[in-house]
């Protein structure tokens, strides 16, 4: 165990102090599924420098110096980007004071950057990249009501983007969106109604539209009070522009309805997050180009909101032209969001669109597809190289890069694992 | 509805008298009987397909012949049964049908209104006196989404907020308007123990006991205790040596574990507390069938072996609570190379439907650290072991001819993402069908409230 932890300690440091741009790696041979204008290549190499992809070219292509991955018969995808997750906000769910995702209260709603909680020593951290994942959007969560303690509001916060590798700029980007909630939760950390709900967020964007032509009037005390504090108002200005994106959790089709009446009203980009009936008005959805963040096998009417849950809500959105990320806010199995991508493929939806609502399409949709999502030259190289069909369950990834750096793929329960492979070592557990 | 209830008022005095002759170590009865008759099947032979039998075999181009709702033969070229039903399974896979070990379907139904929550009588931490089947709610909508993913039995179990939850039922997945109806003929009862975090946080929070684990083993303790004296006295009264106690429900379905009539069923996470559990057991002198969710059996897999007590696994649930913290991906593996009884369960209405998933997920990470399992013999964490747990090993759970005809058609590979059940025979009656919406269950909760797109796949 000791000496294990010392190797790895050692292996940090030559990379260290490694100068950046000293090596090109070669990721030869695979079938590389790019997502971007290159499509798929059956046999191709990636090329990384300096963190970033240099370019994807047809064929085997090994430059001099470079560091050769051999991917020959293996997968090579852009690294999974989970779009709704408490990465390094929660350890143990059960036990508070390992989670720290949400607040309560009425002083502050959009303001609440839950960026300043991340914990990137969580062991959820090592556990998910392992399996794929390179990113990851941190939601704040909504505050339930309990205990006589109110609900957190409507809008529980903004988000942040981080990214899973070793280097300490992990944070990629603050108030990457902010989140709200409308349809029956909405209602419950409101005023009980989600007629209430509505009204909240539909007075509080009124507010910051207001504030935001009228500020130094208001900074003087000569413009109405209005519903959220000075910080919620500065913090909601982007999603007013609709540059940042608004997180809005709505199952029921009616409640998704009144989601796109609101972006279309104020000029937002929404994202329906759960949409457990949103198949049943996917025109309406595609016509506004509002992006769907859903769950394929969240198929049992397991509320009035989402009676009519299917199997096929990702087939029937992909068909109308809705753009699709998958997603079910399981923090530490982030590493199944490949298998809810297989299991819309095995009900309709075409393989390469269920690698890119994993992928590709969480990235666009938070403003950040120019880095990230894609391999394609000059985004970051967030690598995966999978022993087969990532969209699998069987499989398992062989490399992965975050930022071009080739991260470790050990993590607690690996060393768990390996403690107990062999049950009759003389050592005690402790000592192995 | 009025009906039954007096039929089942009329059944019990007898029943009490029945017990009182027939059975009284356990003061175990017929009443709730199982009513299920499986109805009238035309023979079916499943051509040409990849058979994992559960006991082990992968046979290639084999056929599957299904006759008065048994497994007639299983081998190649069988001549089609006339007057029957011929299945072309060229290219696609035929396992026994699924058993889940553990759900909750009926007990916590969708959707999951305050209504539906009818598994934890969390009023005391012993009411070994529940049954399960009292509570289950034969129109959720969980049955039809389950058989869709090859279910074709399954144990239904009180929550773990108690000590002792009460009795388990355990169920073919057939629609019935009574539960009656669902019972599988014959299976033994479970009990539902639970070890850890959940009892003591239940009633600790309310200031009573247990509010540790010692409270935990204190309060097995003194429940066996008294399960041990209700037990003698009957057993006394039955060769004339004083009066028999007072029919007390919680005390007979103890005593029937201490027979060997019912079966432990036992939520236990940390490989400690399993070991405490094993050691409570032999005071007592009682057999644990199975723990439930035992994210930490590859700690103790010999144990588990030397003990015969089978682990009933998630392939990769983790950290929801402190006693989960130490999952790993290579559980279910690691106790299977231990030679100890590996079972994957759901606990789930969602993991329910994909059972064949979460055993593929499990087989996978084994061969990653080194444990070689055939498909052939993974199978069996769905199957043939669950069944064993179930006391029902005799009847179903591979396809040995003489079994109960519950199969399932695989379009392809089950330990793939993208296989899926194209057909599911329950008794040889074919319950389900992927390609025909006849074939679709619906529960009466759906209509009305339920709409699913219109053109099907």
């Amino acid at each position: 165990m000791n000496h294990k932890i010392w190797i790895s300690f050692a292996v940090a440091t030559a990379l260290a102090v490694m100068p950046a741009n000293a090596e090109v790696i070669a990721i030869v041979g695979g079938t590389v599924h790019t997502l971007s204008d290159q499509g798929t290549l059956p046999e191709a190499t990636v090329l990384i420098e300096d963190g970033e992809i240099l370019n994807v070219q047809k064929g085997r292509v090994t430059p001099k110096g470079a560091r050769v991955i051999d991917a020959s018969g293996k997968v090579v995808t852009p690294g999974i980007f989970a779009a709704h997750s408490g990465l390094g906000l929660v350890e143990v769910s059960a036990e508070s004071s390992t989670v720290d995702s949400a607040q309560r209260g009425a002083a502050f709603g959009a303001s609440f950057d839950i960026a300043d909680a991340y914990n990137p020593a969580s062991t959820l951290i090592d556990i998910n990249r392992a399996e794929g994942v390179t990113r990851a959007v941190v939601l704040p969560n909504p505050a339930w009501p309990e205990d006589g303690q109110p609900g957190g509001g409507v809008i529980s916060g903004q988000a942040a983007v981080v990214h899973l590798g070793d280097s300490d700029d992990f944070l990629v980007a603050r108030g990457a969106a902010i989140v709200a909630h409308l349809g029956e939760s909405g209602g419950y950390v409101s005023t009980g109604s989600r007629a209430a709900a509505l009204l909240a967020l539909t007075t509080a964007l009124q507010d910051a539209i207001d504030y935001g032509q009228y500020t130094a009037a208001y900074d003087a005390g000569a413009r109405r009070e209005y519903s959220v504090s000075k910080q919620d108002l500065d913090a909601l200005q982007g999603v007013i522009r609709g540059d940042v994106p608004l997180y809005l959790s709505a199952d029921r089709a009616s409640d998704i309805r009144v989601a796109i009446d609101l972006a279309d009203r104020f000029g937002l980009s929404i994202i329906i997050v759960g949409g457990a009936e949103a198949w049943q008005i996917a025109e309406r959805l595609a016509a506004s180009n509002v992006a769907v963040m859903f769950s394929p096998i969240a198929n049992l009417p397991g509320s009035f909101d989402s009676l009519s849950s299917s199997m096929e809500n990702a087939r029937v959105l992909q068909e109308a032209g809705v753009r699709l990320i998958i997603a079910d806010g399981d923090t530490h199995n982030l590493r199944n969001l490949k298998q809810l991508a297989g299991n819309a493929v095995a009900h309709g939806l075409p393989w390469i669109e269920g690698l890119r609502a994993i992928t590709a399409t969480p990235a666009k949709v938070l403003g950040l597809g120019d880095r990230f999502g894609t391999l394609a030259t000059g985004m970051a190289a967030d690598v995966v190289v999978w022993d087969g069909d990532p969209l699998e369950v069987t499989t398992f990834p062989e490399h992965v890069f975050i930022n071009g750096e080739s991260v470790s793929l050990e993590n607690r329960q690996t060393q768990l694992r390996d403690r107990y492979l062999n049950l009759k070592d003389a050592q005690p557990p402790a000592y192995r | 509805m009025t009906r039954l209830r007096l039929l089942a008022i009329v059944l019990l005095p007898m029943a009490l008298v029945a017990c009182g002759e027939d059975t009284p170590s356990s003061g175990q009865s017929d009443a709730f009987s199982s009513t299920y008759t499986p109805a009238a099947s035309e023979p079916v032979l499943i051509r040409n397909a990849t058979v994992l039998t559960g006991t082990g075999e992968q046979l290639a181009n084999t056929d599957v012949l299904l006759l008065d709702g048994r497994i007639e033969r299983v081998g190649r070229k069988l001549a089609a049964p006339r007057d029957g039903v011929v299945i072309d399974a060229t290219d696609k896979f035929v396992t026994p049908g699924i058993i889940d070990v553990h759900s909750h379907l009926g007990v916590y139904a969708s959707p999951g209104v305050r209504a539906h929550s009818d598994g934890n009588e969390a009023t005391s931490p012993n009411t070994a006196e529940v049954w399960a089947e009292h509570s289950v709610w034969p129109q959720d909508p969980g049955f039809s989404a389950a058989l869709a993913g090859g279910i074709t039995t399954l144990q239904i179990l009180p929550g773990s907020a108690n000590l002792f939850g009460g009795r388990s039922v355990t169920l073919k997945n057939v629609f019935s308007r009574t539960v009656r109806g669902m019972k599988f003929p014959g299976a033994p009862y479970g009990l539902k123990m639970a070890c850890g975090e959940n009892p003591k946080r239940v009633y600790g929070s309310r200031g009573g006991a247990p509010s540790t684990r010692m409270g935990n083993v204190a309060g097995y303790r003194a429940a066996w205790i008294a399960a041990s004296q209700y037990r003698d006295k009957l057993k006394a009264a039955e060769n004339g040596e004083g009066e028999a106690p007072d029919r007390d429900l919680q005390l007979e379905t103890l005593a029937g574990v201490l027979d060997g009539d019912i079966l432990v069923h036992n939520h236990c996470y940390r490989a400690d507390e399993m070991a405490t559990m094993m050691a409570l057991a032999d005071e007592f002198d009682y057999k644990i069938t199975a723990f439930h969710h035992a994210v930490e059996s590859y700690k103790i897999a010999d144990l588990l072996a030397e003990n015969d007590v089978c682990s009933a696994m998630w392939a990769d649930w983790w950290g929801f609570k402190m006693e989960a913290y130490d999952g790993v991906r290579e559980n279910v593996p690691m106790v299977h190379a231990s030679n100890a009884c590996a079972i994957v369960h759901s606990d789930s209405a969602i993991g329910i439907q994909r059972l064949n998933q979460e055993a593929a997920k499990a087989l996978a990470a084994g061969r990653r650290a080194g444990i070689d399992i055939s498909d052939a013999d993974a199978i069996a964490w769905i199957t043939a072991n669950a069944a064993k747990a179930l006391g029902i090993d005799a009847q179903t759970g591979t396809l040995e001819p003489g079994k109960m005809a519950d199969v399932v058609v695989w379009d392809r590979s089950p330990f793939s993402v993208y296989g899926k059940a194209e057909h599911v025979f329950i008794d040889g009656v074919h319950a389900f069908d992927r390609n025909d919406r006849s074939r679709q269950p619906v529960t009466d909760f759906a209509l009305g409230t339920v709409s699913q797109p219109g053109a099907s796949q």
